[in-house]
């Protein structure tokens, strides 16, 4: 990747951000410290890595994603919004009433949502049902999986991932936020997952871990999936809750707090701070 | 007469449409002997995917492959899949409103032996109460497979029970009159209107022929189809009888019985009786044994017509 790319990918993930802080805002919702957590693995995967077409959402021959920690959609909406799926307009009606956004993504009611995901646990076998069809048609496509760590406490994501490994599904790739949070707490504290690593290993995934917010190491992991054939595999993205938010990366600010319209504009101050800080630009004038 | 079950029709029209789609892919959760898919795997390897003692993955491939325009038919006993994949059935098939065709064999409690964790009254209850799913009940061989090859022209999710015994024929083999939303009348009369399904219309045509010695002319439907269900047929039937018996091998709580009685007391109030499960477990025993102990005879049906015919809107 070169300097100019990896810059325009930053910016971008950085302009995802403020969406997600004036969505999450604007409809005065939670789960703000687990969307932001996704930013950089979203903006790498459907800038660099994805097929997808805007103008045919319903193409056959798209790569899919599954997004399974459906909590965290309003990065997701958000990716969809500027890669222009819907217009951006869209994202100040999250989670009201006829929206085309719910609070939860919904199969067919959103352009670019290719399964519905809320439930924990579901989005790994709808991958693994997916990719088995797939290959069943010979299709190139490639499923993509993002789940949350937390899921995995779910027993039936490790059915799916026993599933996977035995129809040795190489068109499949699961990206885990690991973000070491859950809604009461920390992972470790509640019922520890560790070591995630050898786990799947054991499972027969094909494993590799990077810091899900540095874009070169995403490159890398994915460059190196590219390669990879006969097994599944899973990328452990190291991340944390909140990223860009001092607040909540310090833990001043519990991850699962609601966002007033005061904590929306103190976020945008910080974010907008930085962009001036690292691109020299001026806030965004679209949507 | 000749015994077939009904799971056995299933796993026929299950391979007559295989050949007839290419489309169709069957998800198994390691009963397919028992199941009777066994015999699509067989034809269709590759479209046999036996994903494991796993109900909820079964369910979730299912989905997957549904929104890749696949026809998945997920098949198993109906006690596992409609409970231990409840969830996945309501968020991942119902919500979402995807093509995907549950089939939930050994029905009812004439599982018999295997006992009350294999028999399952409440699987109608629990399907029926979800949004856009469509509930069917095979009630012989031949209707098991008719209702197997609609189920492939429907759009959208269906759930279809058949049972593990062998039963009496009822259906012709050229019978293909099978709808959604509808009934067949399999014997017209106009003292008492009885509505079954599955076992209960083998006995309800019983109980109609001993009531027919009695001077009770009984109407008897096979209300194969429970959601949605066959309204105006039913509706039509009690105006003439002015009185109805339900008869189902499930709970009386949320299944068929309370489906017909919900239609009769608000467009057309007339006495009515339930006979099925007394909402209450099983054990294991003959098939025959469990129909007479849980009072799922024709005698049943004998005694609650003749109630409701003594007290008979006129």
């Amino acid at each position: 990747m070169d300097k100019d790319r990896e810059k325009f990918l930053a910016k971008t993930a950085l302009e995802v951000r403020k969406d997600v802080v004036r969505t999450i805002g604007v409809a005065n919702a939670n789960h703000l410290a687990s969307s932001l957590s996704v930013v950089e693995i979203l903006v790498y995967l459907y800038w660099e890595v994805m097929r997808v077409d805007p103008q045919r959402p319903n193409w056959e021959g798209r790569d899919r994603l599954v997004f399974s920690k459906g909590h965290a959609c309003p990065a997701l909406y958000a990716v969809l919004a500027r890669l222009g799926f819907f217009g951006r307009e869209e994202l100040w009606s999250y989670k009201r009433l006829g929206s085309m956004l719910q609070g939860h993504p919904e199969y067919r009611r959103t352009p670019g949502i290719d399964a519905s995901s809320g439930s924990l646990g579901m989005g790994l076998g709808i991958a693994v049902g997916m990719a088995l069809s797939l290959r069943l048609r010979k299709s190139a496509s490639k499923v993509y999986c993002l789940l949350g760590d937390g899921e995995f406490q779910e027993g039936v994501v490790w059915e799916s991932i026993m599933n996977a490994s035995h129809y040795k599904l190489d068109n499949l790739t699961a990206i885990v936020d690991v973000n070491g949070c859950q809604m009461e707490g920390r992972i470790e504290n509640i019922s520890n997952l560790e070591p995630m690593e050898e786990k799947l290993e054991a499972f027969g995934w094909k494993v590799l871990s990077c810091d899900g917010h540095d874009l070169k190491e995403l490159e890398k992991v994915f460059t190196e999936i590219n390669m990879h054939k006969g097994s599944p595999t899973i990328i452990l993205a190291r991340t944390r809750p909140g990223k860009g938010l001092k607040k909540i990366e310090e833990g001043l600010l519990r991850p699962t707090e609601p966002v007033t319209r005061l904590l929306m504009e103190e976020a945008l101050r910080e974010l907008e701070a930085f962009d001036k800080a690292y691109f020299q630009e001026g806030e965004e004038q679209s949507g | 007469m000749d015994k077939k079950s009904s799971r056995d029709g299933f796993g026929k029209a299950l391979c007559e449409l295989g050949r007839l789609r290419e489309d169709v892919v069957v998800v198994d959760a390691d009963v397919a002997t028992s199941t009777r898919t066994e015999g699509f795997r067989r034809a269709f390897n590759k479209r046999f995917f036996n994903v494991g003692i796993a109900e909820q993955e079964a369910v979730l491939v299912a989905s997957g492959m549904a929104l890749c325009g696949e026809l998945p038919f997920v098949s198993s006993f109906a006690a596992f899949l409609t409970t231990r994949a409840y969830e996945q059935i309501r968020t991942c098939v119902a919500m979402p409103n995807l093509n995907v065709k549950l089939v939930g064999t050994h029905g009812g409690i004439t599982v018999g032996e295997d006992g009350v964790t294999h028999q399952m009254t409440e699987d109608i209850a629990l399907m029926r109460s979800l949004p856009n799913m469509k509930v069917f009940v095979a009630s012989d061989f031949h209707s098991a497979a008719v209702l197997t090859l609609l189920l492939g022209e429907i759009q959208g999710p269906a759930y279809l029970r058949v049972g593990r015994e062998p039963t009496p024929e009822i259906y012709k083999e050229d019978d293909k009159d099978f709808h959604p939303g509808a009934a067949k009348l399999l014997r017209p009369g106009d003292g008492v209107t009885i509505c079954a399904c599955g076992i209960m219309v083998h006995e309800a045509l019983k109980a109609a022929a001993i009531l027919g010695r009695q001077g009770i002319n009984a109407e008897v439907l096979d209300c194969y189809c429970i959601k949605p269900l066959a309204v105006q047929q039913i509706l039509a039937s009690i105006r003439r009888t002015g009185c109805c018996v339900v008869a189902e091998e499930h709970n009386v709580i949320g299944g068929l019985g309370e489906a017909v009685a919900r239609v009769i007391s608000e467009e057309y109030p007339v006495p009515i009786r339930l006979v099925g499960v007394a909402d209450r477990y099983g054990q294991s025993g003959t098939a025959r044994e469990l129909q007479e102990y849980y009072g799922l005879t024709y005698r049943e049906i004998v005694g609650a017509s003749a109630q409701v015919w003594a007290l008979r809107r006129r």
